[in-house]
């Protein structure tokens, strides 16, 4: 092969697989949240045949509506799920930046031959069945659950808790989970910084606190805003933590679009959450995907 | 290191594993309960693993999942090997900004809006859902965490080995199998595990693109933990936890043995 049919390969097969079966598909979504609920097979109209021809392509274009959009403006119901996905996202992504940080700090302190069972030990949960680890959770957190066994038996409190079924649980479902993908970016960050800045500014009379806010902190920063996009824009489209933990009360625009999928049948509207949720999503993912590029580049 | 701030990082530690393991740690302890309720301990059983394996719907379920994991995982690693290449080797060529947008934002795309979009690019192909539509929306999913880990390895690469191989007058497919590839082999087999585990545990992208005849395990698993919690599940849930444990004991051994060699 020569040198140029090895570059056009090289670049061709990933790019076209990419273009069909991840951003044609987009365009799909687009096309179909403009359809309109049918009961049939496939379940909208209109349906587009290459056999109508230009005229009938028009035609059935003008069928084309924005009526699915109305739907999500008029209901509270898809209003309030869109809202309290970001806020559960932005909590949920404050927390683990809370938990995360002085793990991944305390990882990238440790002595060296430590820190690849450190880094297996975080990646190992993760490795194994998401959907089981939240499982779990249910076991602990229901009402005759082990907290609240715990907390009773050790006198804290004098009636259980009602944590499965809540916001809570949902909050603590997504920590869990998420964990290791906040902690993964931050110790690679803090990991790379150069120590003797800290000593530098130790000698210069500065408390360890100051040093840590003024030098580690801002070096770790691309590390943060990696670990906050690849905790925030997942989280925001959760399906299985809010239906395992939420139960009936909590909302979120994952699930609901789930729910419009597979019990509605509603293909029409699931289309047009999904892109509501992509425009929400859009402006994060740049900016994740900038971060991305500039840290290999960094890594050069 | 003042003994106090050593004794904040081994705090840090011992909560933040503790969060991580617990669950999985009672999962494990009580797949051996002979009760059916998950809070009492009614003495050591093996009853629920003994269930399983008479248990037709999980068992195909199970070799489903892997059949899928294990193909989609070779089409990632192969699209994503060659994203990184294209990523690292050109700088530059026509719509390079969108090259890499398209890979990296499936890494974190919510996995519903990747579902319902190939769902509905599969129904407007007309192509019948099942086995290879999983499959292909999982390499799809999974090819960009791929080329992530190859990449990262890429870019450290030494290209004069490659200048040297191509001086002696090794063809660009010779030097591409005799040096290229040996050098990245740990990370290209790193993200093949990646993509292998991560298929293993998708469960939405799996449900929207699959058909009749086609369930998952965790497809399986879901609606059993839907309908109540059963400690078969439990039983499963620690086979596979058990299975990934090897799996990846192994791996971290083997690029070891890469590391120390290369």
């Amino acid at each position: 092969m020569s040198e140029r049919a090895t570059r056009r390969t090289i670049i061709l097969v990933p790019y076209l697989w990419l273009a069909v079966f991840f951003l044609v598909p987009f365009a799909i979504v687009a096309k179909m949240s403009l359809s309109q609920v049918a009961t049939a097979i496939p379940p909208y109209t209109p349906v587009f045949g290459l056999e109508d021809g230009p005229a009938g392509w028009l035609a059935k274009a003008r069928e084309l509506s924005l009526d699915n959009y109305a739907v999500l403006a008029g209901d509270r119901l898809y209003i309030d799920a869109f809202l309290s996905s970001i806020r559960i996202a932005l909590i949920g992504t404050a927390i683990l930046l809370l938990v995360g940080y002085p793990m991944a700090h305390a990882m990238a302190r440790a002595p060296e031959r430590w820190r690849p069972i450190l880094v297996m030990a975080v990646i190992l949960p993760f490795w194994t069945s998401f959907l089981i680890r939240v499982y779990a959770w249910i076991g602990i957190l229901k009402p005759e659950g082990l907290l609240n066994e715990l907390l009773l038996g050790l006198g804290l409190i004098g009636a259980p808790l009602q944590i499965a079924n809540t916001e809570t649980a949902v909050l603590i479902g997504v920590v869990y989970s998420y964990l290791p993908f906040m902690v993964l970016p931050l110790y690679a960050a803090l990991e790379r910084m150069d120590r003797t800045l800290l000593e530098a500014a130790a000698d210069l009379g500065c408390p360890p606190w100051l040093a840590f806010w003024r030098i580690t902190v801002p070096l770790s920063l691309p590390g943060i805003v990696a670990g906050c996009f690849l905790c925030f824009i997942p989280i925001t489209g959760e399906v299985v933590i809010p239906d395992l933990l939420g139960g009936s009360d909590t909302l979120m625009i994952g699930k609901t679009l789930w729910t419009e999928f597979f019990s509605n049948r509603d293909w029409p509207v699931a289309s047009a959450v999904a892109v509501v949720l992509l425009v929400i999503l859009v402006g994060p993912i740049m900016v994740y995907q900038r971060q991305q590029g500039r840290q290999l580049e960094a890594g050069r | 290191m003042s003994s106090r701030s050593r004794f904040l990082d081994a705090t840090a530690l011992t909560l933040g594993f503790a969060f991580l393991y617990l669950p999985i740690v009672i999962l494990v302890i009580f797949s051996f309960n002979a009760s059916q309720l998950v809070t009492v301990w009614g003495g050591f059983s093996t009853r629920w693993y003994q269930g399983l394996w008479q248990n037709r719907q999980l068992m195909d379920a199970a070799w489903m999942t892997l059949k899928v994991a294990t193909l989609s995982a070779l089409l990632a690693t192969v699209i994503g090997t060659l994203a990184a290449l294209a990523l690292t080797r050109y700088a530059r060529f026509r719509g390079r900004t969108l090259f890499s947008g398209l890979v990296y934002a499936p890494i974190v795309m919510p996995e519903v809006i990747t579902g319902l979009s190939l769902l509905l690019l599969f129904v407007s192909l007309g192509l019948e859902r099942g086995f290879w539509t999983v499959t292909v929306a999982h390499a799809t999913f999974t090819c960009g965490f791929v080329a992530v880990v190859v990449q990262s390895r890429l870019v450290t690469f030494d290209r004069s080995l490659e200048e040297a191989a191509a001086d002696l007058g090794a063809k660009p497919w010779q030097v591409f199998t005799r040096v290229t590839l040996p050098i990245i082999a740990p990370a290209v087999i790193a993200g093949f595990l990646l993509a292998f585990t991560l298929s293993l545990d998708d469960l939405v992208i799996a449900s929207f693109t699959t058909g009749p005849g086609a369930t998952t395990l965790p497809m399986r698993v879901y609606s059993q933990v839907r309908l109540g919690v059963t400690p078969e599940v439990n039983a499963i849930s620690t086979l596979m936890i058990a299975a990934v444990t090897v799996l990846v004991i192994a791996a971290s051994l083997a690029t070891k043995r890469g590391a120390a060699r290369g």
